[in-house]
């Protein structure tokens, strides 16, 4: 098993979002939905984080940043999409501005849909990530010992 | 020196880091009651470290491990001296020397959240330092040793005669702790202007060092609080000991951050006030 | 006795030579062989005096004779030098020739008095004294050798110096000799003649470059230092013409204890705090760092400063238990808190050097006043320690700043990259400056505990523990923010081509040895040099004997700790990590890894992060002045509380 399932640290960025779903991302630290039970921590920085929770449509500001974070993130290493925005470009989707969706910038692993995504399916989401991860941690493992040998 | 204490001592090297580990799962729980929420299970703080080491490292230049190490390597010295029943004084430094390596990390990354943190860490060790130096030598002048198993034995009444070094400790103890309203050089809630502060720019198996180093800390300073009700013996001195020490969990949730000039300030005049005139006045007393 | 006659002496006539040698290259080749040969004559003093009670010598009654009168007009030609000298004075420093005159008179008041006190032995060894013929004679050779090519970039960088190399070097080997004469001399008017002569090296070193400001240096240096010497004059006078103690030598006038001594011993530590540029004379060391680097190494950090202490502590038996002795103490901690403090707010790296010159010799003269066997063993060793990692550290600093052209902290940066040699050598230097396990954090561990054991008045102790702590927490936090500088990984590759001069390198790694040796084996040189002094004061009854010693236990666990500084870094780099290397964290807008960022408007900003200097909080001026103040009426208490 792995410990990354205890112990999720996430990091959040609003590329070009309008916020709802950042709201309500916020809300599961609140003591209704109080994540840290599970060992989920809000770390604001990418060098210490799991998890990559992204909202909003990104566009040409927000899509370096995005990069430069992502590549931050030691591995193993996951990404979640929030809202309807970061997975599709949601009702900014014609804009000129906009890319529309995390995952033309960098892969996603789980998309969390919703305009705003409830908590409920934010964790979820998380939750998801979860298995993704371990199953990355798993992998890593294996390429360290062929690296080692 | 016999059997016991190096039996103590080396406990702390091999027990230390989970005691403190505990210690910060508490503190965790507690916070989390304190803001009606349920919290991490206990063991949360262990379950972190063991999932850093489980994932990659990345570094900005590959001595800030060394000086990690430094920093590892200095506090487990300081705790093994300490629960040797050694000098105080000595640990007291290895402690300090501890907490420059900390910091010569986090200047080593050369990124400005790191710089600001590490600046703002040497800031406060600057400002408790006096108080702590006190407090040994308060130890010294009311059980004539900086040994610890001399002051371990000594007077019931020394944490009466102490009681202002006592206040003074408990004070610099927040600032140890990195407790609001001093957690000025890296806090642990995230989000904020300084990001991370020291740590920043630590990551993997580097952030697990720093986080058991921690424990080990909290083990010392627990140990320095037990030093002042050491003579009513165990059953007694380790709940008062805890007790204060969550205390401080308390102090952390009802306070908001100071600004360091405050901070400096503020601890000065308290190991003034307190540590000085304590000192001072301790010759009537006894 | 030759090999006194030999080390005073030699450096006199290298100095001519080298005055005197055709070419440059020439003269490079003396200063190297002089320098070799007064290491090795200064080592086997230290080995044919090995551990030895204290040897006094008796000159034949001619030579001493001669030697006498050497002395007196050699002392009236310095007068007469430093009279002409002062046509220069502008304005403020008019009390200088005043002081001069005044000095002189009272000079030639004892030495022509018809019964003045015959002395008998006129040189002596100890093991201290050894201590510190080993520190002027190795260390301040190396020095000399670092400054052969340090002043001929210094040359070349300012043309607009007239190159006065070969006096330069003239005055340095002069100086050597004096401080031989110094710490050798039992008779009280040679030493201060020896005194006079290290005042004016320093006076005509600081004026080096000629400037309106260096010359304004040059006499505030002048200036202060002579009120010492007005007040060494004025010990000599008191123990020609006064009540009680008639005599010029120095071991007799230790020897009296304080009932007898104390008025001379006085006067003699006013000259000790000027020479030592202890609050409130403290501002000429400043004053001082407009000197080319390598004097500001051997004057005014590891040899002349260090003058003052030595007799400091030699007097130290006297100041035992007596108010006066607690003063002196308290003038050295007001001295060592202000001056650390004031340290925190400087970005020059020389400056930075200064001011925790002075604060160390203020905690030196702290241990100095108090004056039990513990104390004089931590000034001893803090001697030792001072002496050789500040001189590594003001060498560094000057070869660092030819290398890149600025003696600014903040440009550093990065230098364990661009630079690691020498960066090393920095490193080891701060290290051995302030950092358990190494040598300050010994002294100041005994003097804890000399401090809270001593009792002349209640709560003096305290007063004196609770200063040191005050004091010791801003050096921690000057040291620690120079230390993240050099350690601090630059954002740009920024590698400095130019190579480190051979001579500069055999000086800096030297000293780099020295000190840490120094520091892994202080036992050893605890047991050769200051043992063997602290064991003759108890046992000839002049000190009380105590039994603080640092235990057995406290030394070996410092040991461990010194090994793993040695050890870390060895598995460190027997076995690296090997991590991935990525960009500093920059709120994800970096642009050009961790150089640039992403501003406001789309606008690529460079990162800029500078150190604390807390300017806000600790207004230098103010500090200082406050410092001054409170020494100086400190001082005239001193003074006071010897009347007799
Ligand atoms: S999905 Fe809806 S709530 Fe979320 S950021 Fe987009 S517009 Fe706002």
């Amino acid at each position: 098993m792995s410990f990354l399932k205890k112990s999720p640290w996430i990091l959040h960025y609003a590329a070009t979002s309008c916020n709802g779903c950042d709201i309500e991302l916020l809300a599961c630290l609140t003591p209704l939905y109080d994540v840290e039970r599970f060992g989920i921590v809000n770390t604001g920085n990418p060098k210490h984080a799991d998890i990559f929770l992204v909202t909003g449509s990104v566009n040409e500001e927000s899509r370096k940043v995005v990069e430069n974070l992502y590549a931050q993130m030691p591995d193993p290493k996951a990404v979640v999409a929030i809202g309807a925005c970061a997975l599709s470009g949601g009702i900014f989707r014609d804009a000129y501005n906009v890319y529309g969706g995390i995952d033309q910038v960098i892969p996603v692993d789980v998309y969390v849909p919703g305009c705003a995504a409830r908590p409920e399916s934010i964790i979820d989401g998380i939750v998801q990530a979860l298995a993704i991860l371990e199953e990355r941690a798993r992998d890593r493992k294996r390429q360290r010992k062929v690296v080692a040998s | 020196m016999n059997v016991e204490h190096w039996g103590l001592a080396v406990a702390f090297v091999v027990l230390g880091p989970l005691l403190g580990a505990l210690l910060a799962g508490l503190d965790r729980r507690l916070t989390a009651r304190m803001q009606s929420r349920q919290g991490p299970p206990l063991l949360q703080p262990i379950y972190d470290v063991l999932k850093l080491f489980e994932k990659d490292t990345v570094v900005v230049t590959e001595l800030q491990t060394l000086y990690l190490w430094g920093f590892l390597f200095f506090m487990v010295i300081s705790g093994f001296i300490l629960f040797l029943g050694s000098d105080l004084l000595l640990s007291l430094f290895a402690l300090t020397v501890s907490g420059i390596f900390l910091c010569l990390a986090a200047y080593s990354t050369n990124s400005p959240y790191s710089n600001i943190g590490s600046s703002r860490e040497l800031l406060l060790m600057m400002a408790y330092e006096p108080m702590l130096i006190i407090v040994a030598l308060g130890f010294f002048l009311v059980a004539d040793s900086f040994r610890v198993s001399d002051i371990v034995a000594g007077s019931p009444w020394q944490v009466v005669q102490l009681f202002g070094i006592l206040l003074g400790f408990l004070f610099i103890l927040t600032i140890k702790l990195r407790k609001s309203p001093f957690d000025l050089s890296s806090s642990h809630h995230g989000h904020q202007e300084l990001v991370k502060g020291i740590t920043t720019d630590l990551s993997g198996s580097d952030l697990a060092l720093v986080e058991i180093g921690h424990w080990y800390e909290n083990t010392i300073l627990l140990g320095w609080l037990y030093l002042f009700f050491a003579p009513w013996g165990v059953a007694l001195a380790l709940p008062i000991a805890l007790v204060l020490f969550f205390a401080e969990v308390l102090v952390d949730n009802t306070h908001a951050r100071l600004k360091w000039a405050t901070t400096l300030k503020a601890t000065w005049v308290v190991t003034g006030l307190f540590g000085v005139t304590n000192l001072m006045l301790l010759p009537l007393i006894t | 006795m030759p090999l006194i006659a030999l080390l005073i002496g030699f450096p006199l006539l290298a100095g001519l030579a080298i005055l005197f040698a055709p070419t440059h290259a020439r003269r490079a080749d003396l200063v190297r062989w002089s320098v070799y040969g007064l290491g090795g004559a200064t080592l086997a003093l230290a080995l044919s005096y090995f551990r030895m009670e204290p040897q006094f010598f008796a000159l034949g009654e001619g030579v001493a004779g001669a030697l006498d009168s050497a002395f007196l007009l050699g002392g009236i030609a310095l007068s007469v030098y430093l009279l002409f000298a002062c046509r220069r004075i502008k304005g403020r420093e008019w009390y200088i020739p005043l002081l001069i005159l005044a000095q002189t008179g009272l000079m030639l008041f004892a030495e022509l008095a018809p019964e003045h006190p015959e002395v008998a032995r006129q040189f002596y060894v100890d093991s201290f004294s050894i201590l510190m013929a080993l520190i002027v004679g190795l260390v301040g050779g190396l020095i000399c050798l670092h400054a052969i090519r340090y002043m001929q970039d210094y040359q070349a960088h300012d043309l607009e110096v007239t190159d006065r190399r070969p006096a330069f070097f003239f005055m340095l080997f002069v100086f050597l000799g004096a401080m031989f004469g110094i710490v050798f001399s039992n008779h009280l008017p040679w030493l201060f003649f020896f005194w006079e002569v290290t005042t004016l090296c320093s006076f005509w070193l600081i004026s080096y470059s000629g400037t309106d400001e260096a010359i304004r240096n040059g006499f505030r240096a002048l200036g202060l230092n002579l009120i010492g010497g007005v007040a060494f004059a004025g010990a000599i006078v008191w123990l020609t013409h006064g009540p009680g103690l008639h005599t010029w030598e120095l071991d007799q006038l230790i020897a009296a204890g304080s009932t007898l001594a104390l008025i001379p011993a006085v006067l003699i530590a006013i000259a000790g705090l000027t020479k030592s540029a202890q609050l409130p004379f403290s501002s000429w060391l400043l004053g001082a760092m407009v000197a080319p680097t390598p004097v500001s190494a051997l004057l005014h950090s590891s040899t002349m400063v260090k003058a003052g202490v030595f007799l400091l502590v030699k007097l130290s038996p006297v100041f035992h238990d007596t108010y006066a002795g607690l003063l002196l103490s308290l003038v050295g901690g007001v001295t060592f808190l202000v001056t650390s403090l004031a340290a925190v707010s400087q970005r020059n790296a020389k400056r930075v050097l200064a001011y925790s010159t002075i604060a160390n010799l203020g905690l030196i003269v702290m241990c100095a006043g108090v004056g039990t066997a513990t104390t004089i063993w931590a000034a001893i060793l803090l001697i030792l320690f001072h002496a050789v990692a500040k001189a590594l550290l003001f060498l560094s600093v000057g070869t660092t700043e030819h290398l890149i052209g600025s003696r600014d902290i903040e440009d550093m940066e990065g230098l364990v990259y661009r630079r690691p040699v020498l960066a090393a050598m920095m490193l080891v230097g701060i290290l051995g400056m302030f950092l358990a396990p190494f040598g300050m954090l010994l002294s100041k561990y005994t003097c804890f505990q000399a401090f809270l054991t001593m009792d002349v008045m209640p709560g003096d102790g305290i007063l004196l523990a609770a200063i040191l702590a005050f004091g010791s927490a801003p050096t921690l936090f000057f040291w620690s923010k120079w230390m993240g500088k050099l350690v601090a990984m630059p954002r740009r590759p920024n590698p400095i081509e130019a190579a480190i001069p051979r001579d500069e390198a055999i000086a800096l790694f030297t000293l780099t040895l020295i000190t840490y040796v120094a520091c892994a084996l202080f036992p050893l040189a605890d047991w050769m040099f200051v043992q063997p002094y602290t064991e003759f004061l108890t046992g000839a009854g002049l000190i009380p004997l105590t039994d603080d010693r640092i235990p057995w236990e406290t030394i070996a666990m410092m040991t461990a700790m010194l090994g793993g500084i040695f050890l870390l870094p060895l598995i460190f780099w027997l076995r690296p990590p090997r991590f991935a290397v990525v960009s500093g964290y920059l709120s994800g807008a970096n642009v050009d890894g961790s150089a640039s960022y992403r501003g406001a408007m789309g606008a690529e900003r460079e990162v800029e992060s500078r150190g604390y200097y807390l300017t806000g909080f600790i207004q230098e001026d103010l500090l200082v002045r406050r410092g001054l103040i409170g020494a100086a009426i400190l001082m005239t208490l001193m003074l006071w509380s010897v009347n007799p």
